[in-house]
């Protein structure tokens, strides 16, 4: 009945169509920014370090090399302001974490890749124009 | 001025207009019943006192079902009354529901703080404690000094200084939390941020009683 109750409240937010992403898998995440009065949709391309929380306050965190500094950003999964979530290739990892990824740079981070079937979520372009 | 009776379910995330994340509380609020009303006549002051969630017969004691039954109502766990002089649209055993805070923006809720048990100073006075050495021994986490004790006075003068002690389960007022959501169906609130006490702890929730520019955004 407790939890049922907080479901309930989260259920209005809930973005169904994500797509089933994992730890270690490169995704594309489209994010919008408004600028001015305008919107437009920007890439944020990196590998997924890990994922927390359940329902909607559930999070997930992305790492890229940008101008050889890492960068990383934390999205709740349901946020809004994520237009799409496309995974482009998936890692085979043994880990929940990948914060060990933080400690490694260059060819040391990369990661093998496992064949999944992956099931691309609704809204997810095929192609989209980079930012 | 509607006031209700509820339960504390729980926190969790919801995205505003903006698509910006804001913590809230959902609390189960009614439906409660109308136990009595007050009135300056009869009792001094105007009030409408509402109970809340039901209680098996056999643990109510026998004032309190005569209470109850005067009402019209069944047996109630949490009994709270609010002062309002507008108590003419309330007669005793009528239901109360979340519908009445339709058109609210801005709620009080008066719960129970967590109790901390026997709390020492750092905890409740949020003292800085003693160093953790430079000599410092099983002191680490005490006050300093309190006062005087030998001599003149000859005892140590202490009222009102902050010392440890139990701290928490506490009445406490939220003022002027925004009221995110009304969920009549499942008659439930949801408030923006915190509330006293724990998960399941009874609360009371009212139109907020000051006016003026909201703290929060």
């Amino acid at each position: 009945m407790r939890q049922a109750a907080l479901q309930r409240v989260e259920a209005e937010f809930m973005v169904k169509d994500r797509p089933d992403f994992h730890v270690g898998d490169n995704v594309d995440i489209g994010v919008r920014i408004m600028e001015g009065d305008k919107e437009r949709t920007q890439v944020f391309t990196g590998v997924v370090l890990g994922r927390r929380g359940g329902g909607l306050t559930e999070t997930f965190t992305v790492r890229r090399i940008v101008a050889s500094e890492g960068v990383e950003r934390t999205f709740p999964l349901h946020a809004p302001s994520i237009a799409f979530i496309r995974v482009i290739r998936s890692g085979k990892v043994r880990r929940a974490k990948l914060t060990y990824l933080r400690k490694r740079t260059g060819k040391a981070t990369r990661l093998e890749e496992e064949r999944r079937e992956v099931v691309p979520g609704e809204g997810a372009p095929a192609e989209t124009a980079e930012a | 001025m509607p006031a209700i009776l509820g339960k504390k379910i729980g926190m969790t995330n919801v995205f505003d207009g903006q698509g910006r994340q804001v913590c809230v509380t959902v609390i189960e609020a009614g439906p409660c019943q109308v136990l009595q009303v007050k009135s300056v006549d009869t009792d001094g002051y105007n009030a409408v006192q509402l109970g809340f969630a039901e209680k098996p017969v056999r643990l109510v004691t026998k004032p309190l079902a005569g209470h109850f039954k005067k009402s019209g109502a069944t047996a109630k766990r949490f009994i709270r009354e609010y002062r309002t002089d507008d108590t003419a649209k309330y007669q005793p055993g009528a239901q109360v529901t979340v519908v009445e805070f339709e058109g609210v923006d801005l709620v009080d809720v008066i719960g129970v703080s967590k109790g901390r048990g026997f709390a020492g100073v750092m905890k409740r006075h949020h003292f800085g404690g003693q160093p953790a050495s430079h000599g410092t021994e099983r002191k680490h986490r005490s006050s300093g000094g309190i006062g005087e004790g030998a001599g003149i006075p000859g005892r140590a003068v202490r009222l009102g200084k902050r010392m440890s002690g139990h701290m928490g389960h506490e009445r406490r007022t939220i003022e002027r939390i925004k009221l995110v959501k009304i969920d009549a169906e499942a008659n439930l609130l949801v408030v923006r941020g915190s509330v006293p006490g724990p998960n399941g702890a009874y609360v009371l929730v009212r139109n907020a009683r000051k006016v003026g520019v909201p703290k929060q955004k």
